[in-house]
């Protein structure tokens, strides 16, 4: 019973495709979602679906292993850096605005 | 005692189990982020969705991601996304639309999204389909030191010009009116 699900946790494959998956669940977010913070944090998810893209495959290449770990580091921080930056003008657009919601910032469209 | 190699009735093993529950908790989270009305709900949701992730980096043998994982992201991203939420938070905007109007399309694009890196994984036929093994963190250290000296340098100035343009965007003017 259910001996088909053994070995799932040593196959890319399946880490790939939970990858893709969480990816394009962030996609969705960033294209769907009306709050900025909401959108801002949709692409913290697709940034942790492509770090655990780079941990599973140097996880399963032995040589690439420390490569995979720095560069999945590398991007934890960038990704601080952005969310810093992201949040910091979603707090300033705020208070000129009053609205948390992007679908009102249309100043530069009139 | 030891444990059976698989667990009985079930017939996988003990690390199968646990892939299987933390990427039900990443996908159920995720998804939860996403289409969840309350926007805290989302961001609390976030954390356990971070949580899982660093649960499959220990799975794939790289606990010091894991360990940068639950310092960077629970520790700090999910803290500064909860405060900004508090702070843009009205009473009007749990009440008002969640979603834009072109929220249909935007769901179906997503899924075949998914559909598409799902299909191109499974028909590539992937070099070096080793187990998964365990990164030291001495080799990580020597490579991270080594390799990519470069690359962490630029990072440090990086977070060192994102908390200054940080500080300065969120900062209020002087004289501004609350």
């Amino acid at each position: 019973m259910l001996s088909f699900l053994n070995g799932i946790s040593q196959n890319l494959d399946t880490y790939l495709v939970l990858s893709g998956i969480l990816f394009a669940i962030g996609s969705f977010g960033f294209l769907a979602r009306r709050n900025a913070i909401s959108m801002l944090m949709s692409i913290e998810l697709m940034v942790n679906a492509v770090n655990l893209a780079f941990i599973a495959f140097g996880a399963f290449s032995p040589a690439l292993a420390a490569d995979a770990s720095s560069i999945a580091l590398i991007v934890i921080a960038s990704a601080a850096a952005e969310a810093t930056v992201g949040l910091a003008i979603v707090i300033a657009i705020y208070r000129n605005k009053k609205t948390p919601l992007v679908d009102e910032y249309d100043a530069m469209r009139q | 005692m030891t444990l059976p190699s698989t667990i009985p009735l079930l017939g996988f093993g003990w690390n199968d189990l646990l892939f299987l529950v933390f990427a039900a908790l990443m996908v159920i989270s995720g998804l939860a982020v996403v289409l969840q009305r309350d926007i805290l709900r989302s961001g609390l949701s976030m954390i356990f969705c971070f949580a899982a992730l660093a649960g499959l980096y220990v799975l794939l043998g790289t606990p010091v991601v894991a360990g940068a994982q639950v310092l960077v992201y629970i520790g700090a991203i999910s803290v500064l996304v909860l405060f900004a939420i508090m702070l843009t938070q009205t009473k009007v905007a749990p009440r008002a639309l969640v979603f834009q109007t072109q929220a249909l399309p935007a769901g179906i694009a997503a899924v075949i999204l998914a559909l598409l890196i799902g299909l191109t994984v499974v028909s590539t036929a992937w070099p070096a389909q080793a187990a998964a093994t365990a990164v030291q963190a001495a080799d990580l250290a020597t490579k991270l030191f080594s390799a990519y000296t470069l690359p962490f340098e630029i990072v440090s100035v990086l977070l060192l010009a994102a908390v200054v343009g940080g500080v300065f965007l969120a900062k209020r003017e002087r004289g501004e009116a609350e």
